[in-house]
């Protein structure tokens, strides 16, 4: 057990073997978003009351879940990187925000462009929809924190206690549409649809949500080999790929 | 297949144009999250390689290079 969490703060270690899974995590992910966008676009019946405009849910719904768990992901590292000084932690935590920026920008984006024909505006100044604008913001805060700091180190403390305070909106954003249900007007009946959703629209739903997870994990995984070769650019194991990417 | 003809399929009963950007619009943004890091790797890997090129005749000018392994640095 803990050489495997020795093991998760090498560098080397973890480039390779995340190497390894984005070789076959990368196309599986493209795979299960073609299947997905094509099942819900094209093989599935409308929804009986919002006719086509509903087929935006297979993006919507898995883009705004993975932006929430994402920010678990980021608040977790940030946490880890501020009690032990782990520096993959901190490596981790930067590389979610982006990721999770554009996914609750997404969200919102398909969010209006749904509410447009459903609702008949592009937004509404709700609870659910505006703790999720704050997610953006948090992120995006995470983001300008740690280019505002010369000091990485300083950065990485800053973002880990930004993202961890910004925990608080979470369970705002999971609760809202409980808690301030009274005020949604009746067509956002929607968030809450989603246990009596028929079969036929949940399968493709559930494989969209897992492409996004995968979606996430690969950018992940990605971003964080950028930052580990930037960060290490003067070690031999840089050095010795650059060579033999130049060979 | 749900629709009859490509043409319901692009109009989707007057929701195409919502659907279909919205599509769109997400299409770049994944797009993006996979394509601006690896494009950063690549660029990296070639900076360094070309650096290292450059300096192989001369390595007294080379970068300075760590030499301690850095396994397990981030503990």
């Amino acid at each position: 057990m803990w050489t495997f969490f020795h093991k998760l703060g090498s560098p080397p270690w973890l480039y390779g073997i995340s190497g390894t899974i984005l070789r076959y995590l990368v196309p599986l992910t493209l795979i299960g978003l073609a299947v997905g966008v094509t099942w819900g676009l094209l093989f599935t019946a409308p929804d009986f009351r919002q006719g086509n405009s509903y087929r935006i849910i297979y993006i919507h719904v898995p883009a705004a879940v993975v932006a929430l768990a994402g920010y678990y992901v980021m608040a977790t590292a940030g946490a880890v990187s501020l009690i032990w000084k782990m520096k993959m932690a901190d490596i981790a935590m930067k590389a979610c925000a982006p990721i999770g920026a554009a996914l609750t920008f997404v969200a919102l984006v398909t969010g209006a462009v749904w509410g447009k024909p459903t609702w008949g505006t592009w937004w509404v100044w709700d609870a659910r929809i505006t703790s999720m604008l704050i997610l953006l913001f948090l992120y995006l805060g995470v983001i300008a924190l740690y280019e505002a700091y010369d000091n990485k180190e300083a950065a990485a403390k800053a973002c880990a206690v930004l993202s961890l305070v910004g925990t608080v909106n979470i369970p705002i954003i999971y609760k809202s549409v409980d808690w301030w249900y009274s005020l949604h007007q009746p067509a956002s009946i929607k968030f809450t649809g989603e246990s009596t959703i028929h079969a036929s629209m949940l399968y493709p739903l559930l494989l969209m949500i897992i492409s996004f997870y995968a979606l996430f994990t690969c950018a992940l995984l990605m971003n964080m080999r950028g930052e580990m070769l930037a960060r290490e650019r003067r070690t031999k194991w840089v050095r010795k790929l650059a060579e033999d990417k130049a060979r | 297949m749900y629709f009859d003809s490509f043409a319901a399929m692009l109009s989707m009963d007057g929701h195409g144009a919502y659907v279909w950007s919205a599509y769109a619009i997400t299409l770049v943004v994944v797009g993006a999250l996979l394509l601006v890091p690896l494009r950063r790797q690549r660029r990296l890997l070639t900076e360094l390689s070309g650096e290292l090129r450059r300096n192989r005749g001369a390595p007294s000018q080379g970068p300075s290079v760590k030499e301690e392994d850095s396994h397990a640095s981030g503990t």
